[in-house]
């Protein structure tokens, strides 16, 4: 008798070299299941527990994993895209029209790039819209609205910082104008703009310093808000719903425990 | 140590109050105070380090002053934007004036449009007279006027880096 392809999972997952990393036992039962996310390096931020229609479409819009799925696209093609460009000047524009015109595939990652950059923002913005009007701000969830808000900060510099990396006359003259209202700051204004642009006028090293700003710094200081952000899901009792608050709901126990 | 002197047994309100009528540090608070110091040091130190290393010493940057070329090349009533140094050069009847072509509001380059007789800034719309003076848009000040004298070769020099006030002609 031909076995099916679950067997051979349940076989797999039997086996020595499964359980040694994988610790939650054999079995599917809530028990099983809920030590295989709290005993997972990367999933035990997140709820062990959460109802059913939380996790539907209707409740978020799915708009805050969107924006994460744009933000690992933008690493992905970034680090890609790290490959073939050099950030000085003028090399980097020839790098950018190669990328375009000679590298396989560099047309296709430079806008995979560019256009999930745009949908990030956009995405950034409906998810703080949505959170907003529902009023999921509200305590206990206020610490994370405002990590939430230095993410929105973080997304707005990375694609400020990105702007100026195609090293064309767009570029130029956008970072010019940023970096002319960044002087607009009381007392301090020109001397950030230095420490900004590395000197007195858009050049190399505005553009190394970007880069740096752009590929290093920006990514791991969202990277680890965007840690904090998923455990506080967890900490502030899930993914906020209407009917999951107090004052709302008066005679049901919720389905699993708020860990 | 501090755990000598107080046995466990003694209310810690009491411990407290001791502490604070003898108004002495004890060795632990010493320590503590000494370290958090030493940090705040270290934490101004890496502070005043880390502003000093992000402003360069060196800047490969061009020179201020700026060779325009000779006076016959502009002719009379003429208006010319160079755009590498970004210099108006004006040959007007009162003589030759430099403009500093860059645009008081965010920085961007503008220019001549004869057809007007205005110089336009292509970012936000701001526009000046041949002199200068803001005539439209959010430019905060008027274009200033540069610094220029005739070199002894008979060129004429432009120094970006000083501005004077308006209306000082160089005849040649």
């Amino acid at each position: 008798m031909a076995r099916t392809v679950s067997s051979y999972f349940e076989e797999l997952r039997a086996s020595r070299v499964w359980r040694s990393v994988f610790r939650s036992g054999v079995g599917s039962s809530t028990l099983k299941r809920s030590l295989a996310v709290q005993q997972n390096v990367f999933l035990h931020m997140l709820p062990t527990k959460v109802r059913a229609r939380i996790v539907g479409f209707s409740a978020t819009w799915y708009l805050g994993t969107l924006t994460l799925g744009t933000f690992l696209v933008l690493v992905v093609t970034g680090i890609l895209l790290m490959l073939y460009y050099h950030p000085s000047a003028p090399q980097a524009y020839a790098d950018t029209k190669d990328l375009q015109f000679v590298v396989s595939s560099g047309f296709f990652l430079r806008n995979l790039h560019r256009w999930s950059a745009h949908a990030m923002v956009f995405l950034v913005f409906a998810h703080m819209f949505r959170v907003f009007y529902r009023g999921a701000y509200r305590p206990p969830r206020e610490f994370n609205w405002v990590i939430g808000v230095f993410l929105l900060l973080l997304t707005l510099l990375l694609s400020y910082t990105g702007y100026l990396l195609p090293w064309d006359q767009l570029a130029f003259w956008a970072i010019t104008v940023g970096s002319n209202i960044a002087s607009a700051v009381p007392v301090v204004g020109n001397k950030i703009r230095f420490l900004m642009l590395g000197g007195h006028f858009v050049n190399a090293n505005a553009l190394l310093r970007f880069y740096v700003l752009h590929c290093v710094i920006l990514p791991l200081a969202a990277f680890l808000l965007v840690t904090v952000h998923f455990w506080r899901i967890r900490k502030d009792g899930g993914l906020y719903s209407r009917r999951s608050e107090p004052d709302v709901v008066t005679n049901s126990s919720p389905a699993g425990p708020n860990l | 140590m501090a755990d000598d002197k107080h046995p466990s047994s003694q209310a810690p309100d009491k411990l407290a109050g001791e502490t604070s009528d003898r108004n002495e540090l004890d060795r632990r608070e010493f320590f503590v105070r000494l370290g958090l110091g030493s940090l705040g040091i270290a934490g101004a130190g890496s502070v005043a380090f880390g502003y000093q290393f992000l402003s360069p010493n060196v800047l490969f940057e061009p020179s201020p002053i700026v060779n325009m070329g000779k006076p016959e090349s502009f002719s009379l009533d003429s208006v010319t934007l160079n755009v590498d140094t970004r210099v108006f050069l004006v040959h007007s009847q009162e003589g030759f004036f430099a403009l500093n072509a860059v645009c008081t509001h965010l920085g961007c380059l503008t220019a001549w449009k004869p057809e007007t007789n205005t110089i336009a800034c292509p970012c936000h719309g701001s526009k000046f007279t041949r002199e200068g003076v803001k005539t439209d848009g959010p430019a905060p000040k008027p274009l200033p006027w540069l610094r220029m004298w005739v070199s002894d070769d008979g060129d004429l020099m432009v120094d970006r880096a000083t501005e004077i006030r308006p209306m000082q002609f160089v005849r040649v």
